[in-house]
């Protein structure tokens, strides 16, 4: 349409009158459509798992890999998954602060960017080659330390040990997934840093504060609740990721304290992936069924995480 | 701080503004000393690289601070503590990056050749063997999410957009997307299973299904990513083309989403990128096999990922083999990601040259 000039042809291409309200009509639906589709697809999410996952209420031990009941199947999961989760956050927070720090406000300025990329990149790397390091490299290489630990540390609950020779633990696991969701938060974290207001921080330096000073009091305390809601969204990661937990963990599904033995607790989303595969009958209910849970669990936290950023928008404007 | 603190310089001496501060080179010098202390201590303690690395670390995080707080000030020198503790925790975050390619590409690259890029695994036990197969499933299956994914995404963008407003369902929508965009991506794999039972029956395997499961984790990201891009293009444009008599379907085809569509690419060779490693509903739904499949409605499909975790987790006897295979595939997937990333970033920076 760069042409100035448009003749009544051109204009009468695009129908005029009743035709003219159809295109618009049908386009309109087009798009409409398009949106419910996704309303459906999600209500389906819901539903066909929950369909599918039923039978499981009622399933025996045979097909709840010899738990009594689903609940008692579904427990050590669920424990084994949020302790992976904590441990990934605990690590994973203070070094993504630190890295979104470095990129925002440390780093020269070109430095950044590029430092910027890279971590993007970190991000795009498949989960199932994290998995492959942490089993291949990280695993065997934290081993040493696991039996050193068990020997000389069991007095603390965490590393009751006998610590594993092949590395393969819920602590390797919760490392593995440290480095998978510490991009996901440096992300955020460094948007939030760069958008705390400048003059604050330009006043806080001419008052004479030093550059941590300057941080401390006038970054930190605008970026709170927006940290915390990439935390959670961090964690809704965390929670949901597979792959590497599978390759890495050795699981047995018990559900321990300590973080650095032979016999550790399983995730669901990694005991689904494992069991899947051979499971058949009521075993892929049960599945099911876990997998319906981690959904709920999940949209929890993401929920939760939304809301915070809702409320600290609404507060600041 | 008044004036009468202070002790009355003697006669003579200037009245002195500023505090001593260490010299430009002081943390240079604190690096090198604690570099080579830790290197003394590991080599006649016979530790290797990483407890070095810690111990240099840790005396340089303890000796600059405590010289500073000697000739300069305690806020100085916990500013100094910080800015260490900071760089230390951006130094930890990149070394599994590091080393994570470093090994991927020393265990990986020696395995790929020709045979490896054009066989596949049928009848193979022991060396030899190759992806083409996983390499195939990969290709099909993903290009099948982004034509299922890309004009839902993009007509549900413009219905958010351009129709939504701020109705109810334009709410709804946005919240949703949200939520699929936190959808692990297991439970998209498990929903494209339980759809599937429905029509095939239990234990059912097929490409297709994986497609499926794959744009469910594609949508969201092409929504947003299209949404974002959208909202962009200035309203001007929209006006001057109503006011040449255009209809409103029409403005939005051919001025609004020619506008957008650069970003709207970068977006969606993003959502490309993202999906084509997912491994986790690929095995669920697509399964494995060794052999090539080209059809998306029948059967076992093997994909890069999954072909990944196999021949790692069950990689037969010997199992050198399967699992140099399992590096190989790694680094090839690797590659893939990298390339479709920078394809991305390429696109939009083009366009934004050409703009």
């Amino acid at each position: 349409m760069s042409t100035g000039q448009l003749s009544t042809d051109r204009v009468s291409r695009f129908g005029t009158g009743r035709s003219r309200r159809a295109g618009d009509r049908v386009f309109a639906g087009a798009t409409r459509a398009a949106a419910l589709t996704i309303l459906l697809a999600m209500a389906g999410v819901a539903i066909f798992l929950a369909v599918e996952g039923f039978p499981a209420l009622g399933a025996g031990p045979a097909a709840l890999a010899g738990a009594s009941g689903f609940a008692s199947y579904l427990w050590p999961l669920v424990y084994g998954t949020v302790l992976a989760s904590v441990i990934a956050l605990l690590i994973a927070t203070p070094l993504s602060i630190g890295t979104a720090l470095v990129i925002s406000h440390y780093a020269p300025r070109r430095l950044a960017r590029t430092l910027g990329y890279v971590v993007d990149l970190l991000a795009a790397i498949p989960s199932v080659v994290y998995g492959l390091w942490g089993i291949g490299f990280l695993g065997v290489h934290l081993a040493p330390a696991y039996v050193w630990l068990g020997e000389h540390a069991s007095w603390i609950p965490f590393f009751a040990g006998p610590g594993s020779t092949t590395g393969r633990t819920i602590l390797t696991a919760g490392i593995v997934l440290a480095i998978m969701v510490l991009p996901i938060i440096t992300a955020i974290a460094r948007e939030i840093f760069a958008q705390s207001p400048l003059l604050t921080q330009e006043a806080a330096l001419a008052l004479g504060a030093t550059r941590w000073e300057m941080i401390r009091m006038a970054v930190l305390p605008s970026a709170r609740s927006g940290l915390v809601s990439a935390v959670m969204l961090g964690l809704g990661r965390a929670l949901g990721e597979t792959m590497a937990v599978a390759m890495v963990l050795s699981a047995s599904g018990v559900v321990t304290l300590d973080l650095i033995g032979n016999t550790n607790p399983s995730t669901i989303a990694a005991n689904i992936a494992l069991k899947f595969p051979e499971a058949t009958g009521d075993e892929v209910s049960a599945l099911i069924a876990s997998g319906l849970a981690l959904f709920v669990l999940t949209l929890a936290v993401n929920a939760a995480a939304r809301a915070i950023v809702a409320r600290s928008e609404r507060k600041r404007t | 701080m008044s004036v009468d603190v202070l002790p009355r310089p003697a006669v003579g001496t200037p009245l002195r503004l500023t505090r001593p501060r260490l010299p430009r080179w002081a943390p240079l010098l604190v690096a090198v000393l604690a570099v080579c202390a830790s290197g003394l201590v590991s080599l006649s303690l016979g530790w290797n690289l990483a407890g070095g690395a810690c111990v240099a670390g840790v005396l340089y995080a303890v000796a600059l601070p405590a010289w500073s707080a000697l000739v300069e000030s305690g806020r100085a020198a916990r500013n100094r503590l910080m800015t260490t503790l900071v760089w230390v925790a951006f130094a930890l975050a990149m070394v599994p990056l590091v080393s994570l390619v470093w090994k991927v590409v020393a265990e990986g690259a020696g395995v790929i050749d020709a045979e490896f890029l054009t066989y596949s695994m049928r009848n193979i036990v022991g060396p030899g063997g190759g992806i083409y197969h996983a390499l195939a499933g990969t290709l099909l299956i993903t290009l099948a999410a982004t034509v299922i994914s890309v004009p839902v995404g993009l007509l549900t963008a413009l219905y958010l957009v351009e129709y939504g407003g701020r109705s109810r369902l334009s709410r709804t929508v946005t919240f949703m997307v949200d939520v699929m965009t936190g959808l692990p991506s297991i439970v998209a794999g498990l929903f494209a299973y339980a759809l599937f039972v429905i029509f095939f029956g239990p234990g059912v395997r097929m490409g297709f299904g994986g497609a499926i499961a794959l744009s469910l984790l594609m949508i969201p990201i092409v929504v947003r990513s299209a949404e974002e891009m959208l909202r962009l293009v200035p309203a001007e444009l929209r006006e001057a083309s109503y006011a040449l008599g255009v209809p409103k379907w029409c403005t939005v085809l051919r001025v609004v989403v020619p506008t957008a569509l650069p970003g709207v690419i970068t977006g969606v060779t993003l959502a490309v990128a993202r999906v084509v490693g997912e491994t986790a509903p690929l095995l669920i739904i697509a399964g494995s096999t060794d052999s090539v499949n080209t059809n998306l409605f029948g059967g076992r499909m093997m994909t890069l990922p999954v072909y990944i975790y196999y021949s790692f987790t069950q990689p037969g006897v010997p199992a050198t083999y399967g699992q140099q295979r399992a590096w190989g595939a790694a680094l090839v997937l690797i590659v893939i990601v990298m390339a479709l990333n920078l394809l991305a970033r390429l696109i939009g920076r083009l366009i934004a040259r050409h703009r």
